[in-house]
Formats: structure tokens, C-alpha cells, sequence
């Protein structure tokens, strides 16, 4: 739509009809009857538990995307909670979504779907302005944005709470506004606003799944296309304007272009993507189920869990403190360094001996026998001294585990299930010539960061055993029964570089008071309390999470539905998204085989006519006009690139993938297909566009046809019988369910 | 001529317009340089060039020789004196104490041991394709070696077996190496100093010393990767004579080297996409040539074709041929292989066996799992134990040929064997058929139900029921032949056969999983609900005992030799892919690498052990790593200001034309095809996979100028040479952390641990 300000006061709408026309049906196939079907329709189970997060405001770490796409989700969960206020329903029900299989009222259902919904409809407009930005004629916009609107399985995939819909829209537009960038006039600074809403929707589209990152990827690599011809282009003076060639306007200097366009490109979406963390971590600050996986400092910085427990504590860690060690590495299980009354067998299994000393392991829960209390190996007292006298960085302290007295020892005796490192134990001297070796070197890890002093939460400490210079070590293997299947401790001589398995922080402190056994014990039972506050910054924050995000491996899982990127292209799987419980209503992810056979064939196509021009090119037979081949590339880049991007780096990837991964791509191949119609049209097929037009129109029909055919596993109603769905199960290896009656 | 070569390659993605034009230009400029009078290609940028600077190759600094005023002989002489120099010197710090330390080192206990199966002719497995193996066993059988060292741990004692010639002849090619780098930067650069910085930095970095001087497949992969790519610059030398003798000469060479290269480990395709590259470069270019007719570029086609890839693929299954013809004994590797295939090897008990050709009703057999390694179906007397699953019978894959393993085939029907056998000769059974599997030693029936297997959380335990094979109807499977129709028969070892299970159309699945130890550490077997053709789903006959059929001899079932080859290739594949890094395991990050962070242990832990420790010199790693930086710097400085059309004084253009990027676009992408790749492996990384990225490092950084210059006696190198050697050539006494230690100074980074 074009609007015209005139003067005296007359306002000239130009409304483009094809365009609005098209906007309308798509909100139309997209939002009709969004709360239909009124229950939890398949990875919904996964996105509203974390929708319920949110609005408990509670801490989650979700590994397969960053939290920008739950944020958008989670819109919808608060505009339920405004409507559910607005029409009396109690919004506590409304909040509860993981909980129940069923939605608990309409009005969620929608608002929770709407924003989804609205994306995927907007889709078809984009699409529609994306192929006049390529220069192709209102026809093949038509053409393209049809294609879009009647297709099956992106109708699905945008009417449920799902995320594909979002990055494609948020990919769809930065390639929009980055075309209106490059297509309006040199001189004037406003196309420099399309830019940065290009680069925005690029953060936006890497911030819902990382999957956005290629496609940004591949805007980052045409624009640095461009900006090299305008570097090339030696009619733009370099910085002043006072060179003889430059044109007067201020704007067409490459240096200030150059600048212009790694802000808007690089560094907008690199602070918006860290923004999208921002408002994750201050929106969420209460505890929750993945704390553990998190350091302590970044516990202890969230309300309720750790900073409970933590609150309170002495800060500097003295000699006399009682502590829990807690285990920098997160793999298997985050642990606590544990003792208790049971000693190594005298033989293993295997036939090798052990010291028969009191085991030493790492235990996963919180637990009593956790408590270790730190000893000056030149006093007596297992108290602390006032003024306290903190550990620091390279003291030689004992560790005393609280329940049972026994000093933390090691010696030259194999670890039980790590032969080649040494056993940790707790020393019990049964006269056998085998000396008491408890003393450990404090070696605090971040000191550069943090500080010489041993420091509660904040200090990632190494012990170093003095005798043999070995280091404590969590080994990660469970020990047998006789070990309880907690985890094995060790002291391994081979300490390469810096570990997470090698270093502790101290988790829970306070300074001792109780001289004798009994009254430490009644100690270390009762809760803690001094006061310390532990607030580590937003960057240390994002880091961990970001690097956490990353790291932490998924289970390798498996799935009914799950599929390899080859069966993609010709649709071989489809997903059984819901079905009725009582009767033959589904809903499938079955994409409109017309349109896909349509779209593979444009693929082909295209790339065998490039390969036809790129030889003749070479051989200098021009076969088109250097505009119309400038505009084949274009159509190029953005379709063909678009697909490649968005599916080749699926080969790659060894995670549990299905059909909709396929979507994005897909996308980029229906924005190919009429625009290579309309290369035929208007460089090949000369003699015959009557009949070219007659072939798109029947393509269209068809389209249009296996459409309404489709739709009842689309929308889910009408209910169909087992014989038409027999009918419709088009493919062998397609999973249609019907019952039998 | 450069200058040509310099737009172009930097103006590619430039619109082809220009391309187009650039391209002339550089061809016009190759013309020129046919003449032998040189002159540079684009005579409006150079025609400063003074023709005395022209006939030299055009940069500055070997301005130097110039001004030293040689003549065509004496230059000759001095190239030979200096490839000279630098071979002798290689071999000289390769072969210098190669029999120490006297013990297995390392990998050798892979390799070696590999290189003994060869002469003892027993089959084996490993990861990587034979040819390494196939020459270190040669080497060991040439010189002497019998073979029978076990090479069973690192550190064994070698004693009185002959290992000098396996070490040797590693040695030898890893000697190689440095010539090949001179060749080729004198090549590429027209340089002797340019050459001589190269060959100065391989020859005394400890770490290509250390690497070269064991029993290793690492020396000859990279003497196929210098080989090749020495090959193809020599090939392009010839680009004005093309179809003479060198031209073929160097063409099938560089298609030999590739093929060897490919044939001793699979990181030889990166040096096929690097010449791959290159060569469809070099006929984009033919093709854009309009003075060729399309005949002659189709000619230059097939000879590439022929030259780079027939004769290559030619070789290459040439050396998987002698590696099935060679290995014709039953050894460790045969469990890796499928049963058709252990059939042909002499020992195995599958060998000129006979057995009845297809499936029957009442036959005993064994069903093997298909997965790698995969073990065959067994049950045995004990019950799982309480809180896992239902408290029956265990059934688990064993990988030991055991009575257990032993499964009666009956009819759903039908109780008892005997009673069908009566009447004549047994029926077969076909594909869709609807069986009970009766183990033969406990008579349970092979059974599954809804219960969470004890691994697999989301598959169905499997387990043994009913008494004298009387069940229920969770007893009953279906056969299904992969890729079979209704009807067809089960052909015993060949055929890939799936039980789907009738009750809960489940699928028998053996997950790989390792049973604690009630399960006796065997694997797991579960019905997965998941019905995805995975080998671990699929399962073959391999015992077949059926007195009522004939027996065939199983040779008539052998594989064909297309068939052995792909089915190594994916075992190969599945082996690679499934050497996963261990959670708490420190593993080399391929960060690591360029920095020099960590080396590799490869003798010796503690203080009175002969130590060697493979490490490269950290000044030539950083003198590396720094011209890398530096070189694309200035690549990028000079092509923005070519783009821009900056005039560029007489000094300036003639470094830019150095570095220029004559070869050395073609080294950087050697250098980033061999590295950047292990970005996305998921498989285990070792320090040493850097090496033959190293070596296009250290060729990029001789074409530097600035550090060409600065460090161009080579006595700086050699002095961290003369500190470092002891990493390579063997140190005793107090590890370097210890203030004690010889080498206490030379630890400049905490993570070196000699």
C-alpha cells in the first residue's frame, strides 16, 4: 500500500488489492478456528512447559534454541492471562499449560497459538514483496505468494504453538529489507533504515533457532558482494568529499558506507542477540529444574534454590570453615565431595587389592556426610579463630569430613575404577606401614579473576596433594554396589591443563563454633545463616548460559517420526501431529505433493540452466542480456541459496531431525519456481507462451486442488472414513491412522 | 605475469563481466611468459618493470640474488648445491638416532602390529585403508622382519626382532619432506630463499622429526599429500606443452600420489579436493580460452578424467584387491565383518562350511546381529533381576560362539519339531511367515512385552518364556528379508532379516549397550518400537543345522569382490564415526593446534624413562601462525586497494605480487582444506592430525617477504632447533617442571608436559 501526503490536505491511498486480497486469505487459512483442536498437539508439550516457565517466571535452560522464540511464545501465554483476567476465567488455570493434556479454554488455546499463526500468515505478503524486489513482474509475485498460501504443511506448522513459522517470517523479512536496501537510490540515508530492520530481523531469526544462523550467513556474504563492487565503483570518493570525481551528496563515501553497514549488519545483531539473553535472564530469577546444571555463582544469583541455602554465608573461606565441595563439572551429575562410614573392599573384583581405608566418592544429593571442615595442619582446634585466618591461593590445609573425623588422604594405591590414578580415601591407620599423606595444596584456578583469597561459590579451587603432586579429580565412573553407585574420586597425576573435573567450589560455609564431635554433628545438621551477598554480572552470566546452551548434549534420542534430510525433498515421511481421541479427525504434517514436485523441479531446472549459460558464458556466446542475467543470478542467490542454506548443514547435524526442519527451505524454493516460469516465459519459450501460460494456469489449478484435497488432514475436520483416507495416503510410506470401526 | 593472476583470483566473485576480462589478461600474460621473456602480464600496471627485474621472478627480495650477480650456470649449480644441502640434512636429522628408543612407541603398537598381520597374513580391522599398513609390512618383510612381535602395550622391549627397517622406511618418506616443500615454494615462488625458508622450517621442527621417525602411517600419508601436490605444480608448469611426455608424466603422478594418499588414511580426500580444485580451476580457465577449439578443451578433459580420476580409483581398489588377496587367514578382524564374508577367510569355522541354503522350519541356527561387531542372539538359565522389567529369562547378544547361542525355528502353531519333521522334508520359511524362536538349551521362547527394556528405557524388554517351548501370543514374529516381497525364501548369511514382533510391532533391536553385571556384561537386545532399518535391527543366519536338507558349500555364497569393498567401507566408516571422545577424557581441540598447546606423550612417563615427546618447535609453529595472519592481512589490503584502483609505488606491487598470490591462494586453501574439516568431525582429535596443515603453513610462510627478510639466516631456527631436539631425539632424567630438569626453561607453556 502506497500513501501520499499532499498539500492542502489530501490524502491519495494507492492500495495494491492483489496484495491486501492475498494478506486476507492468508489470515483466513492461518488464524480460522485456531483453537480447534482444543488439546496439546505434539512438540506443543515441549514449548508450553516452557511458556509455563515464563509466567512462573522460573530459571530453564533449553539447549536446542536461543530463548528468543519462547519469549515470542510467551507473549502469548501473557495476552491469555489478560484475556482470561478480562472474561473472569481464574488465571492460575490458564498458567498451567504443561499440566494438562487438555487446554483448559478456548481463549488460551488461541492467544497461545495467535502470534505463530499471525507470523506464518504474514509470510504470504512477504513473499509476495520479496519477488517485486527482484524485479519480476506482479504475475510471478502472485505466482510465488499462491504457492505459499496453499501450502499444506506450512498451514500446519503455523497454526500450532511451533517456532518454524516465526524464523522463516524473521528470515523472509531480513531478505526483504536488505533488497530495498540495495534496490533504492545511492544517495538517500532512509534505505539505511531497511538495513538495520534487516539486521534486527536477522538477530531476530538466529535468536528463535539457531537454524537463522545460515541464512544470516548468506545475507552477510551478498552484502559483502555488493559493498566490494561499491568499493570498486571508483565514481565514490573515498572520505572527503573534496575529491574532484565525488558527487556532492555526503552519503556516497565508501569509508562511511563500508562503516554504516557493519553496524547495521554485524554489530545491531550481535547486541540484539545478547538483548534477547538480557531480558531471558531478568525475566527469569526464581530457581528451577536445570539449576543444577548451572555453576554455583550462577545458582546463587537466582531467587529461592542455592541462594536460599547460600544466603547468609561467611564470603572468605578460613581455616575452621565447614564447607561442601561441590564439583565444577556438570557431566554426568553435578556432586558433592562425600565420605562415609564404609571402607573400600580389601580385594575388587578384578583380583586388585585397596588400602581398606574409608571411601571417598561424589554424591548427587545434598546430604549431611558432605560436610568436610578445613584444618590448619599446625593447630589442633577445628574451629575458627577470630579475626577468622582465610585460606589463600598456595596454603596447605588437611580436610576433615565432618560426620566421621577422618582426614582426606591419598596415596600411591590404584583408584578402584581409574587404575592409573590414585585412591582417595578417608585415613584410618591400621598399622600396616602405610602413613597418613593428608595434606593438600589450595590452588584457586580464576585467582586472576577473583582473588588470592579462597572465596565461597565464587572460587574454582584445585587441591593438589602435597606428597605425590597429584590433584583431586571427580572421575565421572559410578562405583560398584559396594560404592552405593556413587562416583568414583580420585587423585590423577596427569593434569592436563585447566578441567572442570579437577576444580571445586565451596557451595555451603559457615565458620565452625564446636570444639567437640557431638556438638559439630548437631552443627552440621542444623541450617545455615550469616549473611553474604553473591552477585555475578550479566556478561558472566550470559557467557556460562550461552556456553552451557552449547555444549550440553542432547540425549540421542529416537522418534516415530524422525526422518533423514534426503527423505525431505521427496516428502517420503510425513508426522501424525494429533488425532481424535474418539474418532478419525487428525491432523497431519503432509505437504502439498503438488506444489513439492513443482518445487523440486524448479530446482533441477535451475541448476541445469546455469550450468548451460555459466559454459556458453565462458565461451562467450551470450545468450541473454546483461540486466536479465544479472537478474537470473539474483533469483539465484536468494532462491537457491536460500534452500541450500537452510538444508545442506542438516547432513551435518547428528540430532533427531523431522520434515519440518525442511520448511524454511522449502520456502526458498517456492519463491524459484514462478520466477524461472518467468525467465522461460520471457527468454526461452518465445514461440510458445501461449502454451506456457496454459501449463502455469493447469500447475496453479493443481496446486490449488491437491490443496482442498489435503485439507481435511490440515485443519483437521471434517472427519474423513478409513476408505478416504486410505485414498489420500498417496504415498507407501506415509503413517495415516484410522480406526477401525 | 602475476599481476593478471592477481586480479583475478581476487575479483572471482566479482560479476563475471570482469571476469571475463581479467581472465584474458591473465592468459595473455601466461602467453607471454611461454616466450621465456618474461614480462609482466598487464603492462599498464608494471611497464615500470625494468626487464632485468622481469627476467628475474618479480618481487623484491630475491632482488638479493640478483644483485649478487649470477648467471644462468652458476644458478644451476647453486640450485643443485642447495637441494643437495637440503637433502642431506633431512635424511641427517631423520635417520639420526632412529633405533631409540628400543621399545614400542606409542601408536606403533597399532601399526606395527598391523605391519606383522601382513606377513603373518591374518586378517585384521582398522579404520583407515591398507596401504599405510600394506608398505610398513612390506618395509619389515624386505628388511628382514618375521613378524613375530606382538606389539602388544607401548613400552615393550624389541629386543632382538628387527624393527629398524619398518622405522627406517618411514623415516625415508618423512625424509622426503622437506625436499618436496622446497620444490614445490621454488616452484611456486621462483624464489631459492623463498624455498630455502620453507625447507629450513620443516627440516628443523622437532615435531615433523619426531613424527617421521616411528612406525606411523602419518610420514607416508604426508609423503602422498607432498607428492601430489609437488605433482600438480609441476603439471601446471607444463601448462604451454600440454599432451608432451612431462605433462603425462606429471598428470599420472599426480594421480598415483592421490590414490596413495587416499589409500593409507581417509584424510587423503582433502588433498583430492584441494588438486580437484585446482584442476577445475585450470579448465574453467582452458575453457575460457576461445583460441582452443572445444575438441582440444574436451581432450584436456578426459586426460584430467583419465589421469585424475579413473587411474586413482584404478589404484585404489587395486590396494583393497592385494589387501583381500594378502590377508586370507581368520584373525582378529573377522567379528567386524559380516558372516558372507568371514566365510572366505581360512580358519574361521564358517570356512568351507556347508549348510542347507535356506531357512527351514525345525533347523537349529544362530541369528547374528548386523551392527559392527554385533554379537549373536543368546539367552541363558538366569532371570533378570528384580526391578528390571519382568522377572524372566535374560536374553542378550553375546559376541563368543557359544551353545547358547542356538535357536530352534518353529511354525506359530506347532509345538514340537519333531512332529512336522516326520512328514518329509521341512518347509521353508518365507518372507511375511509368522515364527516362534525356541532357545534350544532352556526351551524358552523368544519373547517381548510392554515392560521398558534395562538400557533402553524406550524400547520393550525382551525376554525368554514359557516352559518346553509352550507360550503365549507374545511369542510369536514375523520374518521380514530387507528389501524381500512376500514368498521369498531366507538365504542363510545373506540375507539381512528383521522379527517384528506381532503383539506390540516392535522390532528386535540389539543396542549395543553394555548389561551390568547380573547381564554378565553382554549386550543388550530390546524390541525397539522404532522401525527404521538400522543394522541394529537386522540380523542374519549364520549356523544353519537341518539334517532333512542337502547342505551347499558355502563357497557358492562368498561375496563378490564389489561387495567386500563396500562392505569394508562402510565398516570402515561405522569404526571412524564410532570413536567417540569419552566424557572426561581430555581431548585435543583442533584449537589447540596452530598455537602448539599441547603435544602428544609418545614414550616415556616418569623421570627414569627415555622420554620422547611429540611437540613441534614453538617458534617455527608461531613463525607460522603469525604469516598466516599476516598473509591474509595483506591479501586483503592490497586487493581492496586494487579495487580501488590505488596507485601503488614500484616496491609495494612487486611484494604484492610475490605473496600474490602466484601459489599462494593455493597454499592457503591446502592449509584450511587440511584443517577447517575438523571443525565438524565428531570423531576423536589427536595433536597429530595438524601435521599435513603444517606442512602448507610452513610453504605459505617462505612466500612471505616481511618474514623472508627478517629471519632469513637460518641459524635462528636452528638454534631453537639445537634447544627443542631433545623432545624428538630423547630426554632422561627430571620431568621439565621441575627446576631440576635440563628443560625446566624451555617449558614456556603450562600444558607442555615433557
Amino acid at each position: 500500500a502506497m500513501l501520499g501526503l499532499q498539500l492542502p490536505l489530501l490524502v491519495t491511498v494507492q492500495i495494491n488489492m492483489e496484495l491486501l486480497l492475498l494478506t486476507l486469505l492468508a489470515f483466513w487459512t492461518r488464524l480460522s478456528q485456531l483453537s480447534y483442536p482444543n488439546a496439546v498437539v505434539f512438540d506443543e508439550v515441549y514449548y508450553g512447559q516452557f511458556v509455563s516457565l515464563y509466567m512462573k517466571r522460573v530459571f530453564f535452560i533449553d539447549e536446542s534454541g536461543p530463548p528468543l522464540g519462547h519469549m515470542i511464545l510467551a507473549v502469548g501465554g501473557y495476552v491469555c492471562v489478560c484475556l482470561c483476567v478480562c472474561v473472569c476465567v481464574c488465571v492460575c488455570v490458564c498458567v498451567c499449560v504443561c499440566s494438562c493434556a487438555e487446554y483448559p479454554s478456548g481463549v488460551c488455546v488461541w492467544s497461545l497459538r495467535l502470534l505463530p499463526a499471525v507470523c506464518g500468515s504474514l509470510c504470504v505478503p512477504l513473499v509476495y514483496l520479496l519477488i517485486l524486489e527482484l524485479r519480476l513482474t506482479h504475475c510471478t509475485a502472485l505466482g510465488a505468494a499462491l504457492l505459499l498460501l496453499l501450502e499444506n504443511s506450512l498451514i500446519v506448522q503455523s497454526r500450532f504453538m511451533l517456532l518454524e513459522s516465526v524464523l522463516i517470517f524473521f528470515q523472509l523479512l531480513s531478505f526483504l529489507c536488505y533488497l530495498r536496501f540495495h534496490n533504492a537510490p545511492h544517495s538517500s540515508w532512509s534505505r539505511y533504515c531497511w538495513l538495520l530492520l534487516s539486521g534486527a530481523s536477522c538477530a531476530a531469526a538466529v535468536g528463535v533457532k539457531y537454524m537463522g544462523v545460515f541464512s544470516y550467513l548468506l545475507l552477510l556474504g551478498v552484502a559483502c558482494l555488493h559493498t566490494w563492487q561499491l568499493i570498486g565503483d571508483r565514481a565514490v570518493s573515498h572520505v572527503s568529499p573534496a575529491s574532484p570525481h565525488a558527487s556532492s551528496v555526503t552519503s556516497s563515501h565508501v569509508c562511511v558506507q563500508c562503516v554504516c553497514r557493519c553496524v547495521c549488519l554485524l554489530l545491531v545483531p550481535l547486541l540484539l542477540y545478547v538483548f534477547w539473553f538480557y531480558v531471558h535472564l531478568s525475566v527469569l530469577y526464581r530457581s528451577g529444574p536445570h539449576d543444577q546444571l548451572m555453576s554455583s555463582a550462577f545458582q546463587a544469583s537466582l531467587e529461592g534454590g542455592l541462594s536460599r541455602i547460600t544466603q547468609g554465608q561467611p564470603l572468605e573461606v578460613a581455616f575452621g570453615s565447614q564447607v561442601t565441595l561441590r564439583s565444577s563439572a556438570s557431566q554426568p551429575v553435578p556432586c558433592w565431595l562425600h565420605s562415609h562410614k564404609a571402607n573400600y573392599p580389601i580385594r575388587y573384583d578384578n583380583g586388585r587389592g585397596s588400602s581398606h581405608q574409608q571411601q571417598v566418592t561424589c554424591y548427587p544429593f545434598k546430604d549431611v556426610n558432605n560436610w568436610w571442615i578445613i584444618k590448619d595442619p599446625g593447630r589442633q582446634e577445628l574451629v575458627v579463630s577470630t579475626p577468622p585466618h582465610p585460606v589463600r591461593h598456595g596454603d596447605i590445609i588437611q580436610l576433615v569430613h565432618g560426620m566421621t573425623s577422618r582426614f582426606l588422604n591419598s596415596h600411591d594405591v590404584a583408584a578402584p575404577m581409574s587404575p592409573h590414578a590414585q585412591e582417595v580415601s578417608g585415613y584410618i591407620d591400621f598399622n600396616v606401614s602405610m602413613p597418613a599423606q593428608n595434606l593438600w595444596r589450595v590452588e584457586i584456578f580464576n585467582r586472576e579473576a577473583e582473588s588470592e583469597v579462597w572465596k565461597t561459590i565464587l572460587s574454582e579451587v584445585r587441591l593438589v596433594h602435597v606428597n605425590t603432586s597429584a590433584v583431586l579429580k571427580l572421575s565421572g565412573v559410578s562405583l560398584p554396589d559396594w560404592g552405593f553407585r556413587q562416583l568414583e574420586v580420585v587423585a590423577d597425576k596427569l593434569n592436563k591443563g585447566h578441567q572442570s573435573s579437577l576444580s571445586w567450589t565451596v557451595e555451603e560455609h559457615r565458620y565452625g563454633t564446636s570444639q567437640e564431635q557431638k556438638e559439630r554433628e548437631a552443627e552440621l545438621h542444623s541450617p545455615t545463616h550469616i549473611d553474604v551477598d553473591s552477585n555475578i554480572s550479566f556478561w558472566a552470566k550470559f557467557l556460562e548460559l550461552q556456553w552451557k546452551m552449547l555444549t550440553v548434549k542432547q540425549e540421542e534420542s529416537e522418534h516415530k517420526y524422525s526422518s533423514s534430510p534426503l527423505e525431505w525433498i521427496t516428502m517420503e515421511t510425513n508426522i501424525a501431529y494429533w488425532l481424535h481421541p474418539s474418532t478419525n479427525a487428525q491432523i497431519h504434517l503432509i505437504g502439498n505433493p503438488v506444489s513439492w514436485g513443482v518445487a523440486n523441479l524448479s530446482l533441477s531446472a535451475y541448476q541445469l540452466l546455469a550450468l548451460v549459460y555459466l559454459l556458453r558464458r565462458r565461451r562467450g556466446i551470450k545468450d541473454l542480456p546483461d540486466d536479465a542475467w544479472s537478474q537470473f543470478v539474483a533469483v539465484g542467490w536468494l532462491c537457491v541459496g536460500g534452500w541450500a542454506v537452510n538444508f545442506l548443514p542438516f547432513f551435518l547435524m547428528e540430532k533427531t531431525l523431522f520434515l519440518y526442519h525442511y520448511l524454511p527451505a522449502l520456502c526458498f524454493l517456492f519463491l524459484l519456481t514462478p520466477a524461472l516460469l518467468e525467465h522461460t516465459h520471457s527468454h526461452l519459450c518465445l514461440a510458445h507462451r501461449r502454451a506456457l501460460c496454459v501449463c502455469a494456469l493447469a500447475a496453479a489449478a493443481s496446486v490449488f486442488l491437491s490443496y482442498r484435497t489435503f485439507c481435511p488432514l490440515t485443519y483437521g475436520r471434517p472427519e474423513l472414513s478409513a476408505n478416504q483416507l486410505q485414498d489420500l495416503r498417496w504415498r507407501e510410506s506415509w503413517d495415516i491412522l484410522y480406526r477401525r470401526r | 605475469m602475476a599481476k593478471g593472476e592477481c586480479t583475478t583470483q581476487w575479483s572471482k566473485t566479482e560479476d563475471t563481466c570482469s571476469t571475463l576480462r581479467n581472465r584474458k589478461a591473465f592468459l595473455s600474460s601466461e602467453k607471454q611468459q611461454q616466450d621465456s621473456q618474461p614480462k609482466d602480464g598487464d603492462n599498464s600496471q608494471t611497464a615500470g618493470h625494468s626487464s632485468k627485474d622481469g627476467t628475474q621472478s618479480s618481487n623484491g627480495t630475491s632482488a638479493q640474488w640478483t644483485d649478487r650477480g649470477t648467471d644462468p650456470p652458476r644458478k644451476e649449480t647453486h640450485s643443485s648445491v642447495l637441494l643437495l644441502l637440503v637433502t642431506v640434512l633431512s635424511f641427517s636429522t631423520r635417520l639420526y638416532k632412529i633405533m631409540e628408543p628400543a621399545h614400542v612407541c606409542w601408536d606403533e603398537t597399532h601399526f606395527g602390529k598391523m605391519g606383522s598381520y601382513y606377513i603373518n597374513r591374518t586378517f585384521f580391522f582398522d579404520v583407515h585403508p591398507p596401504l599405510g599398513k600394506m608398505l610398513i609390512g612390506l618395509a619389515g618383510y624386505v628388511t628382514g622382519y618375521d613378524g613375530t612381535f606382538p606389539f602388544i602395550k607401548p613400552g615393550d622391549k624389541y629386543e632382538h626382532h628387527n624393527y629398524w627397517g619398518m622405522r627406517g622406511f618411514c623415516a625415508v618418506l618423512g625424509s622426503f619432506l622437506p625436499v618436496f616443500a622446497y620444490l614445490i615454494v621454488l616452484e611456486l615462488s621462483q624464489s631459492r630463499t623463498a624455498a630455502l625458508i620453507t625447507a629450513t622450517l620443516l627440516i628443523f621442527d622437532t615435531g615433523c622429526i619426531t613424527i617421521s621417525q616411528y612406525i606411523l602411517l602419518d610420514p607416508i600419508l604426508m609423503f602422498f599429500i607432498m607428492g601430489a601436490v609437488l605433482s600438480m605444480v609441476k603439471f601446471k608448469q607444463q601448462t604451454h606443452r600440454p599432451f608432451s611426455a612431462p605433462w603425462w608424466l606429471w598428470l599420472v603422478l599426480t594421480g598415483v600420489n592421490l590414490a596413495g594418499a587416499l589409500g593409507v588414511k581417509f584424510v587423503g580426500l582433502f588433498v583430492i579436493l584441494l588438486v580437484g580444485l585446482n584442476t577445475a580451476w585450470d579448465l574453467w580457465g582452458l575453457l575460457g580460452n576461445l583460441h582452443l577449439s572445444l575438441v582440444d578443451i574436451a581432450k584436456h578433459f578426459l586426460a584430467r578424467v583419465v589421469g585424475l580420476i579413473l587411474l586413482p580409483l584404478f589404484l585404489y581398489v587395486t590396494i583393497f584387491a592385494i589387501h583381500f588377496v594378502v590377508l586370507n587367514k581368520s584373525g582378529p578382524g573377522d567379528g567386524f565383518f559380516s558372516s558372507a564374508f568371514q566365510s572366505r577367510l581360512i580358519g574361521n569355522n564358517l570356512h568351507n562350511a556347508s549348510m542347507p541354503e535356506y531357512l527351514a522350519y525345525g533347523s537349529t541356527i544362530t541369528v547374528k546381529n548386523l551392527r559392527i561387531a554385533g554379537g549373536y542372539l543368546h539367552s541363558h538359565w538366569h532371570l533378570y533381576p528384580e526391578g528390571v522389567g519382568a522377572k524372566q529369562q535374560q536374553v542378550t547378544a553375546y559376541l563368543h560362539k557359544d551353545y547358547n547361542n542356538l535357536w530352534l525355528v518353529h511354525r506359530q502353531d506347532e509345538n514340537n519339531s519333531e512332529k512336522a519333521s516326520q512328514s518329509g522334508a521341512p518347509d521353508l520359511v518365507r518372507h511375511g511367515d509368522i515364527i516362534r524362536l525356541e532357545h534350544k538349551e532352556t526351551t524358552r521362547n523368544l519373547h517381548s512385552h510392554l515392560h521398558e527394556a534395562p538400557l533402553t528405557k524406550k524400547h520393550f524388554q525382551v525376554t525368554g518364556y514359557g516352559i518346553n517351548a509352550t507360550g503365549d501370543a507374545n511369542d510369536l514374529w514375523q520374518v521380514e528379508v530387507c528389501g524381500g516381497r512376500k514368498g521369498d525364501l531366507v538365504k542363510v548369511l545373506r540375507s539381512k532379516v528383521r522379527f517384528l514382533h506381532r503383539a506390540t510391532g516392535c522390532v528386535l533391536y540389539s543396542s549395543g549397550k553394555t548389561l551390568p553385571k547380573w547381564g554378565w556384561e553382554q549386550v543388550e537386545v530390546t524390541c525397539s518400537p522404532y522401525l527404521k532399518e538400522t543394522p541394529s535391527s537386522q540380523w542374519s543366519i549364520e549356523d544353519h543345522i537341518n539334517p532333512k536338507l542337502p547342505n551347499i558349500s558355502l563357497s557358492l555364497l562368498k561375496p563378490h569382490f564389489l561387495e567386500i569393498l563396500l562392505e569394508s567401507h562402510i565398516v570402515m566408516i561405522r569404526g571412524n564415526s564410532g570413536l567417540k571422545p569419552k566424557d572426561n577424557e581430555m581431548n585435543s581441540k583442533p584449537w589447540h593446534w596452530p598455537i602448539n598447546y599441547q603435544g602428544l606423550r609418545f614414550s616415556g612417563v616418569n623421570e627414569t624413562e627415555y622420554r620422547v615427546y611429540l611437540l613441534g618447535n614453538p617458534v617455527v609453529w608461531w613463525i607460522n601462525l603469525a604469516s598466516l595472519g599476516l598473509y591474509v592481512i595483506m591479501v586483503a589490503v592490497a586487493s581492496v586497494a586494487l579495487q580501488r584502483g590505488v596507485p601503488l609505488d614500484q616496491r609495494r606491487r612487486g611484494r604484492l605480487h610475490f605473496c600474490g598470490l602466484r601459489g599462494g591462494g593455493l597454499l592457503l586453501l591446502g592449509w584450511l582444506l587440511h584443517y577447517a574439516p575438523f571443525y565438524t568431525m565428531g570423531r576423536i582429535l589427536y595433536y597429530h592430525h595438524y601435521f599435513p596443515a603444517m606442512l602448507f603453513s610452513s610453504m605459505l610462510t617462505g612466500k612471505i617477504p616481511e618474514i623472508t627478510e627478517n629471519i632469513c639466516d637460518s641459524c635462528f631456527i636452528s638454534f631453537f632447533f639445537y634447544l627443542f631436539h631433545p623432545l624428538s631425539y630423547g630426554m632422561r632424567g627430571p620431568l621439565a617442571h621441575e627446576p631440576a630438569s635440563a628443560m625446566a626453561g624451555l617449558r614456556w607453556m603450562d600444558s607442555w608436559e615433557f
